[in-house]
C-alpha cells in the first residue's frame, strides 16, 4: 500500500558508485538531467542510456529497486504520453472522430516518455547509491558558500535528514489513521470531490497532531544527545575527494561532451 | 561515591491557559536524594507523579526552578557546563520511533559523538562497539523504520552508549514494547550496569523495578518511599495507597504465606520463588 513508496530509498552497497563523493554525484545528477533536455535526437538518448546502464551495472543495485522507483510515476508518464499522442498536429496516421494520431505526435510522445524514464531512473540512482547522511552532507557542503548571504545550509541539511528519516514513519502513521477511521465507518471512496476532500479532514488532523508530537519528542532527544547546531560537529564519514572522484568526473565530462557533440553535429 | 545529588530540587512548568491565565504546575516539589556511582536505581510512581520531569532535570534538559541538582559535582544550572552534563548523563526515551534521527542505523548511533566533536575514526570505533553491545551490529546498514520496537529501542540505547556516558537515564524504555522486546531491553540495561554505567530506570513494571539495587517511589512531585526493592515491596499497603502494585512473585509469595507455606521474606523474582517452592 502506501508504505511501498520508495522515496529517497538507499540500497546499501560497497560499489565504486557508492563510494563516490556525494557532491560529485549530486552535481553529476543535475547535469545529467540538464543533458536529457539538451538532447534533440534519439541518438542522444542512446548515449544517455548506455551511460545509465553502465552506472546501474557498476552500482550493483538490483533492477527490482530501480523499477520500484519508477512505479509511482507510471501514471504520470502514461498521461503525458496520451496527451502528446493525441494533441500534436501533423501528418495524420489514424483518425476516429475528433481523435487523431499523427506521426509527429507519436515521435514527441516517444521522446517525452524516454526522457522521463531516463530522468527518473537517473535521479533515483543518486538516492539508491548515496546514504541519506551523505546526501545531506553533500548538499550542505554545496550550499555552504551561500551561508555568507544568510542561507542556513546546515539547518536545511538537518531538516532533510530528518525528513528522509520520518517520511516512512509518517506514511505508516497515515496508514494506521486511515484504517482506524475506516473501522469507524469513514468512507473515502465515494461521493464528489468536495465530499472526498471533506473525508480527508479526519485523516489530516490526527496526522498533524502526531507530527507535532514527533517533532517535540525528537527535539528533546536531539538535545539530550548534545545537538546544538553546527558549532563543533564532526562526521563519522567525512566527505573527501579522491582519485576515484577525479576519474569519475573525467568520465562524466566525456559523457557531457558526447551529448553536446551529437546536439551540434546532428 | 554519589554521582547525582539533588538538594531541595523543585521544578515548575509555566504556561498560559486558554483564558490567558498564567498557570504553574509544580511537577517536582522540593526533593533531595542522591544516586551512587555505578548503582542501578529504579523510579516508580503513577502517571503525572513527576518522574519524567525529574529525569530531564538530571541532564540539564530542564533546569531546576528552585534548589540544585549536581551531576558528578557539576551544578546543572551553570549554562556553560550543559554539554558536559549531557555527555555524562545520556537518556533513552519511551517512544523508540521519536528518538532516532537518521535513516540508517549506524548513522543514528554516530549522531551523539558527532555532536560533541569526536574524531571520525574514533566515532567509527565507538559506533561499531556500541552496536555490538546491543547485539545489533548486523543491522548497522538497515533503515530504522524496518526494525521491531525492541530493536529500535536497542538502537536508541546504542546511541546513548556511543556517547560514553557515566550514567544512562531510561524513561519508561519498555512501555511500548512486547514482552520479548522488554526482556531484551532489560537484559541490556543490566549488562550496562554490570559494566559500571550508573543506570536509572523509570518504569511502570514492578518486576523491572525489582531488579534494581535501589527504588525511589514518587507521588505528586515528592519522593514518598525509598529503599532496596526488598524493603519497598514489603510495604504492600503503602504502595496500594499510591495506586502501585507489588511484583507478581511478591504478591504470590504473600498469598502462599497466608496459606501457611513457609517462605523466606526476601523473595522478589519468579526464579527465586520457584527455587524456594521446589526445595
Ligand atoms: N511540558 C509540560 N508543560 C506543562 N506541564 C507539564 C509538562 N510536562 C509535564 N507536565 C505536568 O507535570 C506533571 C508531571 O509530569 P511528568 O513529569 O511527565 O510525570 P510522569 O513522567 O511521572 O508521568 C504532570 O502534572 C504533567 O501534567
Ligand atoms: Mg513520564
Amino acid at each position: 500500500m502506501i508504505r511501498d513508496i520508495t522515496l529517497g530509498q538507499y540500497y546499501p552497497g560497497n560499489s565504486w558508485i557508492h563510494k563516490l563523493d556525494p557532491r560529485i554525484k549530486i552535481i553529476a545528477t543535475l547535469l545529467y538531467i540538464v543533458a536529457l533536455f539538451v538532447v534533440r535526437e534519439f541518438t542522444g538518448f542512446i548515449v544517455a542510456f548506455v551511460a545509465l546502464e553502465a552506472v546501474i551495472i557498476i552500482s550493483g543495485v538490483p533492477r527490482k529497486f530501480i523499477w520500484k522507483g519508477l512505479k509511482p510515476v507510471i501514471l504520470i508518464i502514461a498521461f503525458t504520453l496520451i496527451i502528446n499522442i493525441f494533441m500534436i498536429k501533423g501528418e495524420v496516421l489514424w483518425q476516429l472522430g475528433f481523435l487523431q494520431i499523427t506521426r509527429e505526435g507519436l515521435r514527441t510522445a516517444a521522446f517525452m516518455g524516454i526522457r522521463l524514464v531516463l530522468l527518473i531512473i537517473g535521479s533515483s540512482l543518486l538516492t539508491l547509491t548515496t546514504r541519506p547522511i551523505g546526501l545531506t552532507d553533500g548538499i550542505e557542503a554545496l550550499l555552504s558558500p551561500f551561508r555568507k548571504i544568510g542561507l542556513p545550509a546546515h539547518e536545511l541539511a538537518m531538516m532533510m535528514t530528518i525528513a528522509l528519516r520520518f517520511i516512512p514513519t509518517l506514511l505508516e502513521e497515515t496508514d494506521k489513521i486511515i484504517k482506524a477511521q475506516q473501522a469507524r465507518g469513514a468512507d473515502f471512496e465515494s461521493g464528489n470531490i468536495i465530499r472526498r476532500a471533506k473525508a480527508l479532514v479526519p485523516i489530516l488532523v490526527p496526522l498533524f497532531i502526531s507530527a507535532f508530537r514527533i517533532a517535540q519528542d525528537l527535539a528533546m532527544a536531539m538535545e539530550a544527545r548534545c545537538y546544538g547546531g553546527n558549532v563543533k560537529r564532526t562526521r563519522m564519514n567525512e566527505i573527501k575527494m579522491g582519485s576515484r572522484d577525479l576519474a569519475a568526473s573525467l568520465l562524466f565530462a566525456a559523457f557531457l561532451a558526447m551529448i553536446i557533440l551529437q546536439r551540434v553535429l546532428l | 561515591m554519589e554521582f547525582i545529588k539533588a538538594e531541595n530540587l523543585t521544578f515548575e512548568y509555566h504556561k498560559t491557559d486558554d483564558a490567558g491565565q498564567e498557570m504553574s504546575t509544580r511537577a517536582v516539589n522540593n526533593i533531595s536524594f542522591s544516586i551512587e556511582k555505578g548503582s542501578f536505581t529504579a523510579i516508580i510512581g503513577q502517571n503525572g507523579s513527576g518522574k519524567s520531569t525529574l529525569a530531564k532535570n538530571m541532564n540539564a534538559l530542564l533546569i531546576p526552578t528552585a534548589g540544585k541538582i549536581y551531576v558528578d559535582g557539576i551544578d546543572t544550572s551553570e549554562i556553560d557546563r550543559i554539554w558536559d552534563v549531557r555527555q555524562k548523563v545520556a537518556m533513552v526515551f519511551q517512544n523508540p520511533d521519536n528518538q532516532i534521527v537518521s535513516a540508517i542505523v549506524e548513522d543514528d548511533v554516530a549522531f551523539g559523538p558527532e555532536n560533541t566533536g569526536v574524531d571520525p575514526a574514533e566515532i567509527r570505533q565507538r559506533v561499531d562497539a556500541a552496536l555490538s553491545w546491543v547485539e545489533m551490529f548486523d543491522y548497522r546498514k538497515k533503515a530504522p523504520h524496518l526494525l521491531s520496537g525492541g530493536q529500535k529501542q536497542r538502537i536508541a540505547i546504542a546511541g546513548a552508549v556511543a556517547m560514553e556516558p557515566d550514567c544512562i537515564v531510561f524513561d519508561e524504555p519498555t512501555a511500548m514494547l512486547d514482552p520479548a522486546g522488554r526482556a531484551e531491553v532489560m537484559n541490556i540495561i543490566r549488562k550496562l550496569n554490570a559494566r559500571g554505567i550508573t543506570a536509572i530506570l523509570i518504569t511502570h513494571f514492578m518486576e523491572e523495578a525489582a531488579q534494581a539495587d535501589y527504588v525511589l517511589v514518587m507521588d505528586d512531585g515528592k519522593i514518598k518511599m525509598e529503599g532496596s526493592p526488598l524493603e519497598i515491596f514489603r510495604r504492600t499497603d503503602e504502595l496500594k495507597d499510591l495506586s502501585l502494585d507489588v511484583p507478581a512473585p511478591v504478591a504470590l509469595a504473600d498469598k502462599l504465606r497466608e496459606e501457611g507455606i513457609d517462605l523466606p521474606e526476601d523473595i522478589l523474582t519468579t526464579d527465586r520463588l520457584v527455587e524456594e517452592l521446589i526445595k
